[in-house]
């Protein structure tokens, strides 16, 4: 995820760190966007989607598939296209899962919900290498359209440390409105604490469930989406995508919004200066990192410990 | 009890037959059975983490020690014995799992899963990224160990690998199923139930967990072990959470109701995957996947629920 950018290990430290934190920024915005929609599932749902990568990973290749075809006729087109395609995958995809799959096991034991989620994961893994092959994709035009810009001595592509984070933060702020601040959002709120009451009052909890499975899937394919034209997509790309925004989402503590954006910046980051400092361990750190603050907090850095329903 | 009789005793005894005799007459099958055999140890491990309906979704990193320690033992120190890599790795995943075990069992449920999740991928990641140590991605072969001092050609070792491991899946069988049935095992079963009450009775569930959680962790050495001798080889992959994932999942297929459960479902999924590889490369795991999903929806017991359904009043289990 650091196109464009050559080792630079001999420059002076004070460019390390700044390219460093712009690596880690660029990194977290994905890593957040993704994140948050597995936070979101679980915390009205409470369903760890095991096939969020697998969601992931279909926002990138379908985005793929969708840009190399615009690009003709205008490079311009693939921003859109990124976006229509994320929409499409969350919406289609997620909607099927949730209809078909999950919606017979919600009052069974969570293990089965889980697994439910780990097998659609294995069709969808296996149905992306037949629909899309195993050879890696490339498809840059949206990254090499913007300019580099400069910051603080530093090229670097004005896509990943402008356009990614504005993103994000416009999810952040877009995501807290609609769920504090909407009827929609308010209904989703009144589901997740109490789905017999807020059925008792007439709302129609299984469209809830349906609605928020949706958003949280295009959340992924979109983060999918975006990473497009930052990296190349390969087989498993999405398998590594759901241990890495589960650990975020986990750090941070299940169904917390904000909380994920801070613990995504911080992964991000700390992956970030691993890589110029002692790049075998890249992999570690979020996971070390999920160790430590589970074994402190296990409800995660900014989750709240609710007492148990009898 | 009904005694030898009942249902399940006729095919536990009867499956255990066939799998020694068959690969007898169909040598390309002793390594298939073998592999089958191995994966149901580590599968009974899980099987008794069920009982307490707690589900790790890392129990990989248990299984990959096991392998990894043959591995190592043939790297740094020269071709051992398979009891000596039995023991090692046996005994390397019973540690890790009393370590593990004391942070885990103090959870439940989804976050139980998770930091046992986020344990294995550490270790994941280390053998992954210690190429030094490691090999990396590529991992480590595993020397075709001697048995009780004898060394083998690879042809007659792997009929002896295939009755080690059929003797250790006996072993582990019958003391899985005893301990399912003994005051423990129903304690573990009453963390599921009502962890509450378990504890006014003045138990401490945590140490029931962790016992169960021990047990599961040496069932995965010794399936590790006997996966890396069976394969030659031991990879990070062993640890991945695509693999404790692919543990459960043989759990539930095969019903994690009675120990038998570990090896219908291994064996389903072993010769779904054997035929399915051959016949339709690219397509084995979807076929997997779509029957994981009829399982859970329509046969949540597993295959040995199904068996127990078609026959219900037999004398009772």
């Amino acid at each position: 995820m650091r196109a464009g950018v050559a080792s630079k290990r001999n420059l002076m430290d004070s460019t390390l760190v700044v390219l460093a934190i712009l690596d880690g920024i660029s990194y977290a915005a994905l890593v957040f966007l993704v994140s948050v929609g597995l936070s979101l599932i679980f915390g009205v749902l409470r369903v760890v989607n095991v096939a969020h990568g697998s969601l992931y990973a279909y926002g990138a290749y379908f985005a793929a598939t969708l840009s190399i075809a615009v690009a003709p006729i205008s490079p311009w087109l693939t921003y859109p296209a990124l976006i229509v395609a994320a929409v499409v995958i969350g919406v289609v995809c997620g909607g099927l899962i949730e209809r078909f799959l999950l919606r017979p096991v919600y009052g069974r034991e969570e293990v089965l919900q889980l697994l439910i989620t780990f097998a659609v994961f294995m069709i969808m893994d296996n149905l992306q290498r037949l629909i899309w092959g195993v050879q890696p994709i490339f498809a840059s035009e949206p990254l090499k359209l913007l300019p580099n810009i400069e910051v603080l001595g530093v090229n670097y592509t004005s896509y990943q440390v402008v356009l990614l984070p504005l993103v994000a933060i416009a999810t952040l702020i877009g995501l807290r409105y609609f769920l504090r601040r909407t009827l929609a959002g308010a209904v989703i709120m009144a589901v997740t604490e109490d789905r017999e009451a807020a059925t008792a009052i007439g709302i129609d909890a299984t469209r809830v469930y349906l609605i928020t499975f949706m958003i949280g899937a295009t959340l992924a394919a979109l983060g999918g989406a975006l990473a497009l034209p930052t990296t190349s997509l390969v087989p498993g790309m999405g398998t590594d995508m759901i241990v890495l925004s589960f650990a975020v989402a986990a750090t941070a503590g299940l169904g917390q919004i904000e909380g994920t954006a801070v613990t995504a910046l911080m992964i991000g980051l700390a992956r970030a200066f691993v890589i110029y400092i002692q790049p075998e361990f890249e992999v570690l750190v979020p996971y070390l990192l999920m160790v430590l603050v589970l074994l402190i907090r296990p409800h995660g850095l900014f989750g709240v410990v609710t007492t148990r329903k009898i | 009890m009904a005694g030898w009789t009942s249902p399940l005793r006729i095919v536990a005894v009867a499956g255990f037959a066939l799998a020694a005799i068959a690969p007898l007459f169909v040598p390309s099958w002793a390594t298939l059975v073998a592999l089958i055999l191995a994966k149901a140890v580590v599968v009974l491990g899980i099987i008794v983490l069920l009982q307490a309906g707690q589900v790790s979704f890392g129990h990989a990193m248990f299984f990959a020690l096991g392998a990894y320690a043959s591995a190592f033992w043939g790297k740094y120190i020269g071709t051992g014995d398979l009891m000596v890599y039995l023991v090692l790795g046996a005994t390397i995943s019973t540690i890790a799992g009393l370590i593990v075990g004391l942070f885990v069992v103090r959870y439940r449920e989804i976050f139980f899963g998770m930091l046992n999740l986020a344990f294995s991928m550490v270790l994941w990641s280390l053998l992954e990224k210690m190429f030094h140590y490691t090999n990396g991605a590529d991992g480590i072969r595993v020397a075709r160990p001697t048995v009780a001092g004898f060394s083998f050609t690879p042809d007659a070792f792997q009929y002896v690998i295939l009755y080690v491991s059929l003797a250790l899946a006996l072993i582990a069988y019958v003391v899985v199923q005893r301990y399912l049935d003994s005051p423990l095992g129903h304690m573990l079963k009453a963390i599921k139930s009502n962890e509450t009450r378990l504890e006014y009775l003045g138990t401490s569930a945590r140490r029931v967990l962790l016992t169960g959680y021990v047990l599961s962790a040496f069932l995965a050495g010794v399936g590790g072990v006997l996966v890396g001798v069976i394969q030659g080889i031991a990879t990070p992959e062993f640890g991945f959470w695509t693999k404790s994932g692919e543990f459960v999942f043989i759990a539930i297929l095969g019903g994690f109701g009675h120990a038998l459960g570990a090896f219908a479902g291994a064996a389903t999924f072993e010769i779904v995957r054997y035929y399915a590889s051959a016949q339709l490369a690219n397509a084995w795991q979807l076929i997997l996947g779509v029957v994981l999903i009829a399982i859970i929806l329509y046969a949540p017991s597993g295959l040995i629920g199904l068996m127990r359904r078609n026959r219900p009043r037999e004398g009772g289990e």
